[in-house]
């Protein structure tokens, strides 16, 4: 595990970190991001991105997959996925 | 993406439930913020009604459960109880000393569901933890656990309670953290309630070393960013304006005792003639909404001047009721801790006073 937030690209692999889970939320209708002391509730976007945040796959790998998912463009893509996961690191809710 | 967070005239769902299992604790610490009245093993709730409040919790939208005391591994059915939680969708905080673990019981947490454990420290060396919490072998279990946390790989937290006997080793606890691969550190200056406002002379540091203890932080937060996550609690017998204390009154969380009273956080029993509703007789959604003692100061309408008119009223809330109470005889004051309170000058010169003067002995908690 590398230390800090660093330099993301397209090969950095993300998982959630220690304490953090994902998990959809009935009454709120909405899925949820738990990690200690906070509760991020989810949009749609965060969500597909966050979904596949597996340890395994890179955030090029998530891009791709969610560019011919939702037949987007894959740069604009990496970039929104990229700062979502560079502010969660900040957070320390993602490791890198 | 959003913080769940309420909206300033309804506080909406609690977020967060502190369950107090017990009040029963093999450390003696004289900072313990527990009521100086500790309750009895025979008053506390059983487990059934545990879950159940846990049940109502998680209707009631709570996603949070800190499992605090006392030491609430004290409990034989702590298991039981997180597996519980687990299983209606809470996540799991377990507050704890460390001291009545060992390696299987940390497992069975585990196993049982935990994602998170707090352990608190002392000091960083064992002759002075030891001393501090009133307990021969206490620090040595504590990095034992830390150890073995460590490489479970379960949400890790380090607290560490600052005060004049230990802020000399900040620098030392955050490297202890560090090297346990905690993910958060809390350094929470001792707040003066229950126990440590009796020890309040024994404890409060003065303004330089407070002052040195911030820089540290403020540094250390900076360099480890997405490392070590800090918490940081400051005194504010020195502050300009008081803590946004519980993120206001009854907005953002509840606190069910031992025997299950439900409070809007952990202090509020030593405000005179507030009556707290019991989970024995009411839901917790009852609670949240219409307790009487909940109402008696969520929001603003309660506020006098200067609070009332003042910019920071959404801000800060007032600050804490219970410390307005305990130095006003009126919870509905301004907390001294504010700038703007006529006796800030005075707590500020107690502060200063004690701080200054030779550390008296400790009154160790005691039941």
């Amino acid at each position: 595990m590398s230390e800090g937030t660093g330099q993301l690209d397209a090969t950095t692999v993300p998982r959630l970190g220690r304490g953090v889970r994902l998990q959809h939320d009935a009454a709120r209708g909405a899925w949820l991001l738990l990690a200690p002391e906070r509760m991020l509730e989810l949009d749609d976007i965060s969500h597909a991105i966050l979904s596949r945040v597996d340890g395994k796959m890179s955030l090029g790998g998530i891009a791709d997959d969610l560019a011919r998912t939702f037949a987007a463009d894959r740069d604009v893509i990496l970039a929104d996925v990229s700062e979502l996961i560079g502010e969660l690191t900040a957070k320390r809710i993602i490791v890198v | 993406m959003s913080e769940a967070r309420p909206n300033s005239t309804d506080p909406g769902p609690p977020s967060a439930l502190l369950a107090e299992l017990t009040h029963r604790c093999p450390l003696r610490c004289p900072y313990c913020s527990n009521p100086l009245e500790l309750e009895r093993r025979s008053g506390e709730l059983a487990t059934a009604e545990w879950m159940r409040v846990f049940d109502e919790a998680a209707a009631l939208g709570i996603r949070h459960v800190h499992l605090s005391g006392g030491e609430p591994t004290a409990r034989g059915d702590i298991a039981e109880l997180i597996a519980h939680a687990r299983g209606i969708g809470l996540y799991s905080n377990l507050i704890t000393s460390g001291v009545l673990m060992n390696e299987g019981r940390l497992d069975g947490l585990i196993d049982a569901g935990l994602d998170h454990l707090q352990l608190s420290i002392q000091d960083i060396d064992d002759e002075s933890a030891d001393r501090i919490a009133g307990l021969d072998g206490a620090h040595a279990k504590k990095l034992e656990l830390a150890r073995q946390v460590k490489e479970r790989g379960i949400g890790f937290t380090v607290n560490a309670v600052i005060h004049r006997h230990n802020i000399h080793n900040l620098e030392r606890m955050i490297d202890f953290a560090l090297r346990m691969d905690a993910g958060r550190l809390e350094v929470a200056h001792v707040q003066y309630y229950g126990w440590a406002l009796k020890n309040r002379a024994a404890l409060i540091p003065m303004r330089a070393a407070l002052d040195e203890a911030t820089r540290i932080v403020a540094e250390a937060a900076e360099r480890y960013k997405g490392r070590l996550a800090f918490d940081y609690v400051v005194p504010d017998y020195y502050a300009r304006y008081p803590k946004p204390c519980m993120g206001g009154w009854a907005r953002t969380g509840l606190n069910v005792t031992p025997s299950g009273r439900v409070l809007p956080c952990h202090a509020a029993e030593t405000i005179a003639g507030l009556d707290f509703d019991n989970v024995r007789q009411h839901s917790l959604a009852d609670i949240w909404s219409s307790s009487p003692a909940f109402l008696a100061f969520r929001g603003t309408g309660w506020m006098e001047e200067p609070c009332r008119s003042c910019e920071r009223r959404e801000i800060d809330w007032g600050g804490c009721r219970c410390q307005a109470f305990a130095f006003t005889g009126r919870a509905s004051a301004t907390d001294p801790a504010c700038s703007l309170s006529g006796l800030h000058n005075e707590m500020v010169a107690i502060a200063e006073r004690e701080s200054a003067a030779a550390s008296p002995a400790f009154a160790y908690r005691q039941f």
